[in-house]
């Protein structure tokens, strides 16, 4: 039953990503051209909503719908992973033009070319595996 | 209901986004699909040659749900809940990517020119697909996160190191959208 539950959350996900054009690579191509408020309109709204969420979350120790504490682990402090990470991230983000989720939403979309995308993010992440204890992190 | 068709503006996207953030949450999860890669990596048996993939990828299990919905997701969306899914990008961009021989721009969902399945026959395409992939999911786990994981749950939960990875993403697509993309394309 919690799997069904995941699917369907998944399934607003994919459609969000696909109607909002988040998944187009065109619309990343634009943003990073600053010609369109659209996708910073997107990421600072879903923003503006998460924040104000989870201070409410954190300050009425809101449960989740199992009775547990709501945990949002803290991130690892650092810098040099975030920046270098990040900037190896964005080079792909501008290159192929999409990030892990809409990777998804494409497939489903039909635009097959996108699993040749998502094999070599796979082999990317397998190659950090092997190599991830010889970077700065 | 009419607007379900048309494509979705940002102020109706960013709060759908924010809603599934509220509902990971609220089931007791975190959002973030680059975690998904890593588990694809130790369902294919990476856990046994490095410490990195080795852990029970079934905790995990709940997130390829999410992903396989995504997959869902975006073949009900293209399927039946657009009429024309060409993305109306601005004419300056349009122009721009013309210039870069990408035909398509403004009248395709993606450029054809890039993901259609005889462009997939060029060498070059096919490159600037894996190569893009690859540092998607390189940079990805080295950064901790993605666009899900750092922009939009680390900044929400007021990380700073959400900041640094977000600033890197935007560094990394500028210099890519601006210097390098014109050689390439």
């Amino acid at each position: 039953m919690r799997q069904l539950l995941f699917l369907f959350i998944g399934i607003i996900f994919g459609i969000t990503m696909y109607k909002s054009e988040a998944a187009s690579w065109f619309r990343i191509y634009e943003m990073f051209q600053f010609k369109s408020f659209h996708m910073y309109g997107i990421i600072g709204s879903a923003l503006a909503i998460g924040v104000l969420m989870i201070q409410l979350i954190k300050r009425y120790k809101i449960k989740s719908v199992f009775g547990e504490t709501i945990i949002i682990p803290d991130k690892d402090k650092s810098f040099s992973r975030y920046a270098y990470g990040g900037i190896i991230f964005g080079l792909g983000w501008g290159l192929a033009g999409a990030c892990p989720g809409p990777i998804f939403t494409l497939i489903g979309a039909g635009f097959y070319s996108i699993l040749v995308v998502l094999f070599f993010a796979v082999l990317g992440t397998w190659v950090y595996g092997r190599i991830a204890n010889k970077l700065p992190h | 209901m009419e607007w379900i068709f048309e494509p979705w503006p940002w102020y109706i996207g960013g709060p759908m986004i924010a809603l599934v953030l509220f509902l990971l949450l609220f089931f007791g999860k975190n959002f973030g699909m680059s975690s998904n890669l890593r588990t694809l990596c130790t369902i294919c048996g990476a856990g046994k040659s490095s410490e990195f993939f080795n852990f029970d990828w079934k905790k995990q299990q709940w997130n390829l749900m999410v992903s396989l919905g995504a997959i869902i997701g975006g073949a009900i969306a293209s399927q039946w809940l657009s009429f024309d899914s060409s993305v109306a990008i601005h004419p300056d961009t349009i122009l721009k990517l013309k210039e870069l021989n990408i035909e398509s721009a403004g009248m395709a969902y993606l450029p054809e020119e890039l993901f259609s399945f005889q462009a997939l026959m060029q060498p070059k395409v096919l490159l600037i697909l894996s190569i893009g992939g690859f540092l998607v999911g390189f940079g990805a786990r080295y950064a901790g996160g993605c666009t899900s994981g750092h922009a939009i749950s680390g900044l929400s939960n007021l990380q700073l190191v959400s900041l640094y990875a977000v600033i890197g993403f935007f560094v990394g697509g500028l210099f890519m959208n601006h210097v390098l993309l014109p050689y390439i394309l």
